[in-house]
């Protein structure tokens, strides 16, 4: 193929040559930047920090854990950017999620509590997509706005005071827990991404997403309910943030108003080096899980370097632009 | 010609924007595997026209008739679902998804449980584009990697594979060079044999003189004429154009 000289764009075979190289060189290095990334921060650590602890089994299965509500988050944000949409909100999302919880939790037990976190989150996205979708209004803008307004609900909700998670049941489903020796986390986790591959994978609905973002246009008149979609994604966007909510509370065993604050830049770096696109019409869940694992990483192993918690800030700020220019040149194309 | 029954009748189609009248009394039959040119200046109402037919606007009076049944085209489902569908000019493909999605988009086969039937799809597009001679490099390409003579033989294709009865193309090959153009040509010219109508807007007469069996002229909203492309030459057809020659009606 390589061998094929060039000056005979004309011909068929040429073409079809060329557009097949374009492809299989589009894929190696989009699709797969994550891993080798993954893959150059694991032994990097390995090698620097192999005494110190981190390639012991606990520390790994800390990280996964740490990870557990940043990689739910990242495949809501997967949906939402495939669509051509961005949610900025889902962290504050998540603080409401959780403080609903524990509120009425605490007061109607745990079956009323999950309810209401879910709902809250649900309720969010709904308010979200309802705004993006019918109003109208540039996703950006709308969950920039909602950002604020949902943190600063979570804030006067409890007057900032944070609020114990009494339910011993639900912390182990939730949290400190675990089923057939896994920790319920991990099951969590592993449920999310799969369920989340599946519809994004092999559903119509995941096609529409995509579909819609890379050309609402042409998906709107090929019969598919743009508007609707958006309005899902987004939905699917505050659901998650509600589980996350649920997830963080069960692990602390209380909620607070600045649960989720620090996860937006976490998860969108994640996703985008995950190999799903900025401006929406392609992406991966599985991409995200691994971009998600590699955030928690590289936290992991910034503490055990001992590193102050502004140099991290620095070097995990550097290593992103690094990640994020990498994949996003390669997309570029 | 006018043997068989036409496939798409309209009757004293017109429309009205405001006080603005785009469309007066326009009358058309289009014939199972016939092509009708639709020609005429910029602004003469050949686009308002399609999406008159496609559903997306509606007539402001007049009758839209398939095979014998007369039809509302309220929205641009319901001329989907009639059988009609349109090839836009601006490409209404998804660029970064692949060729057998796109030939799917918005009505994806799927299994018993849901999932998408990648397979069928993937096979059925093969087969398609080997039918129409659609040269890709495979129904998994990504639709930016093709060519635009590749990306609108796609898009004919997927009209064609829905369409029950008529296509409408709005400038097929406008953006596009000479061999691409001849392609393209080739495959509109194939549509004839599946027995599907063709109404085709093409700014260039020699295109129209090598596809169309029939030719109509639209000059500021107004029909001008209908002539069978074998009986007329380009010089009538200009003059009905630009006005030097008045309207068959006046």
């Amino acid at each position: 193929m390589s061998q094929s000289k060039p000056g005979n764009p004309t011909s068929a075979n040429a073409a079809a040559s060329r557009s097949l190289r374009q492809i299989v060189g589009r894929i190696n290095l989009q699709q797969y930047v994550v891993y080798f990334g993954f893959l150059a921060i694991f032994l990097f650590f390995a090698i620097t920090l192999g005494d110190n602890g981190f390639l012991s089994i606990r520390n790994l299965s800390n990280i996964v854990l740490q990870t557990a509500p940043a990689t739910i988050l990242a495949i809501g944000l997967v949906f939402v950017l495939s669509a051509g949409e961005i949610d900025l909100s889902f962290g504050s999302i998540v603080a409401v999620s959780a403080l609903a919880a524990a509120v009425v939790m605490n007061e109607y037990g745990m079956v009323a509590g999950i309810a209401a976190g879910m709902g809250a989150g649900l309720l969010a996205g709904a308010i979200n997509g309802t705004v993006v979708a019918f109003v109208r209004l540039p996703s950006f803008l709308v969950t920039l706005a909602t950002m604020g307004l949902f943190a600063g609900i979570a804030r006067s909700m409890t007057n900032l005071r944070s609020i114990p998670v009494l339910d011993g049941d639900f912390a182990g489903f939730f949290g400190s827990g675990s089923f057939l020796g896994i920790p319920s986390l991990i099951w969590w986790t592993v449920l999310a991404v799969a369920v989340g591959h599946f519809i994004y994978r092999e559903t119509r609905f995941g096609a529409h997403v995509l579909a819609t973002g890379d050309n609402p246009q042409a998906a709107s008149v090929s019969g598919i309910k743009v508007a609707r979609i958006r309005l899902y994604v987004l939905m699917l966007s505050g659901g998650l943030a509600g589980l996350a909510g649920l997830l963080y509370a069960g692990r602390l065993q209380a909620a607070k108003y600045t649960l989720g604050e620090s996860d937006l830049m976490t998860v969108i770096a994640a996703v985008i080096v995950g190999g799903t696109l900025l401006h929406g019409g392609r992406g991966t869940i599985i991409g995200a899980l691994i971009g998600s694992l590699m955030m928690g990483m590289l936290n992991n192993g910034l503490i055990l370097m001992g590193l102050s918690v502004s140099d991290q800030m620095i070097v995990r700020g550097l290593i992103i632009l690094a990640a994020v220019a990498v994949s996003l040149r390669e997309k570029a194309r | 010609m006018s043997n068989t029954k036409p496939v798409l009748s309209l009757k004293d189609i017109q429309k009205h924007f405001g006080a603005v009248t785009a469309i007066e009394n326009f009358s058309l039959d289009i014939h199972p595997g016939e092509i009708v040119a639709l020609v005429g200046d910029n602004g003469a109402g050949k686009s308002t026209l399609i999406k008159i037919i496609s559903g997306v606007y509606a007539p402001s009076s007049g009758t839209i008739t398939i095979e014998d049944e007369t039809v509302s085209m309220a929205s641009a489902e319901i001329a989907r679902s009639h059988g009609i569908e349109v090839v836009y000019q601006d490409l209404a493909l998804a660029d970064q998804q692949s060729v057998y999605m796109n030939m799917f988009l918005g009505r994806e086969i799927t299994n018993k449980i849901g999932m998408l039937d990648r397979k069928t799809m993937i096979s059925e597009t093969q087969k398609l584009v080997d039918e129409l001679d659609v040269r890709i490099p495979s129904p998994h390409a990504t639709i930016r990697d093709l060519s635009g003579g590749q990306r609108q033989g796609v898009a004919i294709a997927r009209a064609t594979r829905w369409a029950k009865k008529v296509i409408l193309l709005d400038e097929p090959t406008a953006a596009l060079g000479v061999a691409e153009t001849a392609k393209v040509e080739e495959i509109v010219e194939s549509l004839k044999r599946r027995n599907i109508g063709v109404l085709i807007i093409s700014h260039s007469l020699d295109q129209v003189f090598r596809l169309a069996d029939r030719v109509c002229v639209l000059r500021r909203g107004q029909q001008i004429g209908i002539r069978e492309t074998a009986k007329t030459d380009k010089n009538e057809i200009i003059g009905m154009i630009t006005g030097l020659q008045q309207s068959d009606a006046a």
